[in-house]
């Protein structure tokens, strides 16, 4: 049975965690992430989530915990932010390296300095080349989904990479939402019964050597064994979004598309923007302006194809980018849609938008003009400025 | 003595060679005090037992893939989180255990003193704090061996480091040596004890005991290392046994709180027959810098009063 209930978007990775019958959660307390714990640990003081809940002295911990936890065969858990991710980043490669079946949620927050509490993608985009899985959602119902289906991918044998959940600090992780949840035991026939987990788990008969010291004679063949395995999980990450999409009525798959059919421009983002954008989308096109717009629920592995496939025939792309741009040719999800479309023969114009950083609010007449920006320039048919920061005082 | 606890006698009553789980052919130096203390180790904890290991001499030279001197599962993560990588393992077999019914391994934790005293100090405490059930094992060399001699919290006074050279103006380190046991008693944990190479009895039980604690116990031995001492690899024995002699590394254990010094030494020797046999203290021997040997020998001193007041308590 499904039921509609109110949560925030914290409460609903935790209820997701819950429901899955995690066994370990190793977490440390960081706003705007500090409510996934709490709720984690009620569950588990009351009873109500069989686990061992370690409250460690630092994210560093957290995740070298879960990391330790992961190898034994155990469902495991974390969650961070911003700094507790800067200060776990070592351990991200560490994770992804030993294929381990990690899930961490991000509620997604800017980086120091200044101290900020707010959204930004620093965290997300820091994590985007470790080898992790990495999903964004866009609003508290898919936090839930995306959590219960970053453990189905995750857990798949023939994935074995760990998998980030973002949702953005307090735009998302704090917004009490009306969402549909399914029940305990229908979560329990989306992900595995048994144990282990991780593949090849600490075994006494069978001793193995985790972590060992591998030099120029073999490193090379195990990273791209590692690139392999990212490359070839998109089929199953696919498969998962299918399943659940079958599973819950609601359409999961790695890029979500509005307006595409016969858009001129197309306007890009990733989390909880893309809702605001749609929104905008809509009141265009009923003047007759042909725009769309397109978000991503997966970004890693990039899922190059569609985004080729769907862009391929646009005048423009904006790509949005809640991240700082210090000296690149432009921002992360820039960059990885310009690198998708080089091979074009007719490629877009590209603008880049960096927006939103540390909680900054992007208003609708700021995001109206983004995409009439955009179509100025498709039809000039020239970029001027590459690169547009919104909603700052210059 | 708790019998319960299987004490052992003699030396000749630990297991011999064919119980190593430590294969030979690992790549630590010759007259390493690393390696046979972890056989002991290993022979004193029952199977089944997984070991962590941070990043450090005992790690890279008996892992270099594809081979492995490990007959046990052994894990490596980084070199800061040994710890709170066997609080992970120790939580989940625990969850494990009570969930599904899995066996429940004894966890064993190998640290050096970098990875102990200083970037793995923190994790270290985090994981007393909680009290995960496991024997962390700090092999203290006495500096970062593995990266080329440079100085820890853990290296003595005055001893030469490549980052406490022993220069014209400054004779090696400056500073007192952190006592990783006072330290770890402070957590108030069960069980914490200091061992040596030259007193295998007193070291294959001190683990025993360590590891029949429930919660965490800390063993912090003593190892000689040929290549960052510049000492003779035939004398490491040797130069182990006359740590204890000169009170530079007392023997000491503390049970629930009650500190006992295992090897009582009455009168003790010259702190020199120690230093003198290691190029790293050669300088501290010199007329100009009897300052600072005074200095380490007032450590020394001071310490052992302390100890033998604490355990009058």
């Amino acid at each position: 049975m499904v039921k509609r209930i109110g949560l925030n978007g914290d409460e609903a990775v935790a209820l997701a965690v819950k429901q899955v019958n995690v066994d370990v959660i190793a977490a440390y307390p960081i706003t705007p992430q500090t409510i996934i714990v709490e709720r984690l640990s009620e569950y588990v003081n009351n009873g109500e989530l069989n686990a061992e809940f370690v409250p460690v002295e630092s994210e560093h911990s957290a995740l070298s915990t879960v990391v330790g936890a992961a190898l034994t065969g155990a469902r495991v858990f974390t969650a961070t932010a911003s700094q507790g991710l800067a200060l776990m980043y070592e351990i991200l490669w560490i994770a992804s390296s030993l294929r381990l079946p990690i899930v961490m949620a991000i509620a997604n927050r800017a980086f120091s300095a200044p101290i900020n509490i707010h959204c930004s993608h620093d965290d997300a985009m820091a994590a985007r080349d470790t080898g992790w899985i990495e999903l964004f959602s866009e609003n508290v119902q898919e936090a839930y989904d995306l959590t219960l289906q970053a453990f189905m991918m995750t857990e798949n044998d023939n994935v074995m990479l760990p998998a980030i959940v973002n949702l953005d600090g307090f735009i998302l992780s704090h917004s009490l939402a009306d969402l549909y949840v399914f029940d305990d035991h229908e979560v329990a026939k989306l992900v595995r019964d048994e144990r282990p987990i991780y593949k090849m788990p600490i075994d006494f008969k069978s001793p193995v050597t985790y972590g060992p010291l591998g030099l120029y004679d073999y490193y090379m063949e195990i990273k791209k064994q590692q690139a392999v395995a990212m490359r070839e999980s998109y089929t199953y990450i696919k498969n998962v979004f299918e399943k659940y999409t079958e599973l819950s009525n609601r359409k999961y798959s790695p890029v979500k598309t509005y307006g595409i059919e016969d858009a001129e421009i197309v306007v890009m983002a990733l989390g909880s923007m893309a809702g605001n954008l749609r929104s905008i989308a809509k009141s265009l096109r009923k003047k007759g302006k042909k725009v769309g717009v397109v978000s991503l629920t997966l970004y890693r592995p990039f899922p190059q194809d569609i985004i080729i496939d769907v862009l391929k025939n646009v005048n423009v792309v904006v790509v949005m980018d809640r991240f700082p741009n210090f000296g690149s040719p432009g921002g992360p999800l820039f960059k990885d849609v310009a690198a998708s479309l080089y091979h074009l023969k007719n490629r877009p114009l590209l603008l880049n938008i960096i927006y939103g950083l540390g909680g900054r609010e992007t208003s609708p007449k700021e995001i109206k003009n983004i995409f009439e920006r955009a179509l100025e320039i498709s039809k000039k048919g020239v970029v001027e400025e590459k690169e547009i920061w919104v909603g700052v005082r210059e | 003595m708790n019998n319960s606890l299987n004490l052992i006698k003699t030396i000749r009553d630990i297991p011999g060679d064919k119980y190593n789980q430590l294969a030979p052919g690992h790549r630590l130096c010759a007259g390493c005090g690393v390696p046979a203390m972890v056989r002991i180790a290993l022979k004193a904890i029952p199977d089944p037992k997984v070991v962590i290991n941070a990043t450090g001499c005992l790690e890279v030279a008996t892992t270099i893939y594809p081979y492995s001197s490990w007959k046990i599962p052994w894990v490596h993560n980084a070199f800061e989180n040994a710890a709170a990588t066997g609080s992970g393992i120790e939580a989940a077999f625990k969850a494990l255990h009570k969930k599904f019914g899995k066996e429940m391994p004894h966890v064993i934790v190998f640290g050096g003193d970098g990875g102990t005293f200083d970037i793995g100090l923190q994790s270290l405490s985090g994981a007393l704090e909680r009290g995960h059930d496991f024997v962390y094992i700090c092999y203290d060399n006495e500096a970062y061996m593995n990266t080329g001699i440079q100085r820890s919290g853990a290296t003595p006074r005055g001893a030469a480091t490549t980052t406490s050279p022993a220069g014209k103006i400054i004779p090696g380190k400056l500073e007192r040596k952190k006592s990783l046991i006072e330290i770890a008693v402070a957590h108030g944990i069960e069980y914490a004890a200091t061992a040596s190479l030259a007193y295998p009895v007193d070291l294959f039980n001190k683990i025993r005991k360590a590891d029949a604690v429930r919660g965490p116990a800390v063993i912090h031995f003593l190892a000689v290392c040929p290549t960052g001492w510049r000492s003779d690899p035939a004398l490491t024995v040797e130069i182990a046994r006359l740590a204890v002699l000169t009170r530079m590394w007392p023997l000491y254990e503390v049970e629930k709180g009650k500190y006992k010094i295992n090897i009582f030494v009455k009168t003790p020797r010259p702190i020199e027959d120690y230093l003198k046999l290691q190029g790293r203290f050669k300088h501290l021997l010199r007329p100009e810098n009897k300052w600072l040997l005074e200095k380490l020998k007032q450590d020394v001193e001071r310490f052992w009063n302390y100890l033998v007041e604490k355990s009058k308590e």
